[in-house]
């Protein structure tokens, strides 16, 4: 279901069933005042609940513009606490080897909700900050060119904002595995393939081992 | 921050700006305009429900005896309001195919509606036999009729704006967003109605 005012249409649709739902509450309220009421909670919690339960027809795909030689490859790598982790080093070092290529590490701040809420995102981003450091140092000593920075606690918006600017025309994301990682279980490399029309790597980090 | 000298960025200037929501800005400023105003009709709508709960009467004798809302004459206004949406919709799918008279018909009628439902709602007030000192009641009615009302005087211009524009030729089937959000304000007009005329005159 997409927004009801996204579009005239949309909105056209609402205003047709917003006539039936008062049509029909006002006739339970003329039989009685509390059926009235019953009925306007039933359909109010029914919208509410087709609106968060159905998802609207998704944007299209993103096409990146080609930044730099056409030739270069622009890889933009994703990465929280498994930035260091050897798969993704191997995964990186495979493709600079293969292509010339431009990396971009992105560490998002991560932070809790609540500290999010209340705009506690110093530590976060000071701990990203050492993540990033570190991945850089260490690509800079295996001859990786790199450049990074720290994102939105938001993967996704993250992304967005380093596309933007990177241009990249390939994505790796670097995660835990499936059942310790918050970002799979939010659907964030499915998002992130649905969103844009270039090749998504998903690396999976075991840091336990 | 960067472990190379070299730099990535090959062009100049700041960068493209940023568009996370992926919506357009001002499809995206209408949405929050909408969202607005809803809290604000929900504000008038809290204190007309708290004036009728209070009501000594309350709930079965709404409006206080002996006045009386003129049901009738404001039903066939809903009628009329509800009809300029149809038109409305009218007006934007004949854009939207090219055919640019069933386009200005269309808006001309929705125009036209919107003017006679607000004249008959100066009509209403003239001849309601009550007035904002007569009560609580008579407050409230006013304020959240008179909003609503304040409301299609805004559509009312906007429309104006996009006659006028289309008769200069502006609009095509490709670029009409300038007939959608008035469109979508519309409708949000429409929708408080219903509500205002469901709760106010009806229950």
């Amino acid at each position: 279901m997409e927004s009801p005012f996204r579009s005239e249409a949309a909105a056209f649709r609402f205003l047709l069933l917003s006539i039936g739902a008062f049509a029909l509450i006002v006739g339970a309220s003329w039989i009685n005042p509390w059926l009235g009421l019953l009925l306007f909670l039933a359909l109010s919690g029914t919208a509410v609940w087709v609106y968060t339960r159905q998802r609207g027809p998704g944007p299209p795909r993103e096409q990146i513009a080609q930044l730099g030689h056409p030739d270069e490859k622009r890889v933009l790598v994703v990465a929280n606490e498994t930035v260091g982790g050897d798969e993704l080093m191997e995964v990186i070092g495979e493709l600079a080897l293969a292509d010339k290529s431009l990396f971009y590490v992105i560490c998002p701040a991560l932070n809790t909700r609540l500290k999010t809420w209340t705009s506690d995102e110093d530590p976060a981003r000071a701990a990203a900050r050492i993540r990033l450091q570190t991945m850089l140092e260490r690509l800079s000593s295996v001859g990786v060119e790199a450049q990074g920075d720290i994102g939105d606690v938001d993967p996704l918006v993250a992304v967005e904002d380093a596309v933007r600017l990177f241009r990249p025309n390939e994505l790796v994301v670097s995660t835990h595995p499936e059942g310790r990682s918050n970002w799979l279980e939010r659907g964030v490399v499915s998002a992130l393939r649905e969103r844009y029309e270039m090749p998504v790597t998903h690396v999976v980090v075991d840091l336990s081992r | 921050m960067t472990s190379h000298a070299e730099a990535v960025h090959d062009h100049h200037g700041p960068p493209e700006a940023n568009q996370s929501s992926r919506i357009d800005a001002r499809l995206l400023g209408m949405l929050l305009f909408i969202a607005s105003e809803a809290m604000l009709f929900g504000s008038f709508f809290t204190a007309y429900f708290f004036v009728r709960v209070v009501n000594p009467g309350a709930p079965s004798e709404w409006p206080p005896e002996p006045y009386h809302f003129p049901v009738f004459v404001a039903g066939v206004n809903t009628a009329i309001l509800v009809t300029s949406s149809f038109t409305m919709h009218w007006a934007l799918q004949s854009i939207k195919r090219g055919n640019r008279t069933a386009f200005l018909a269309g808006m001309v009628l929705t125009f036209m509606m919107g003017f006679v439902f607000l004249l008959t709602q100066v009509v209403e007030y003239l001849n309601v036999g009550f007035n904002t000192g007569d009560g609580a009641f008579a407050s409230v009615f006013f304020g959240l009729t008179g909003l609503h009302g304040a409301h299609v005087f805004v559509g009312l211009t906007l429309l104006g704006m996009v006659i006028v524009r289309g008769f200069r030729g502006h609009f095509t089937p490709e670029h009409h967003l300038g007939v959608e959000l008035p469109g979508i304000y519309w409708h949000f007009v429409d929708v408080m109605w219903i509500v205002v005329y469901s709760v106010v005159y009806l229950i």
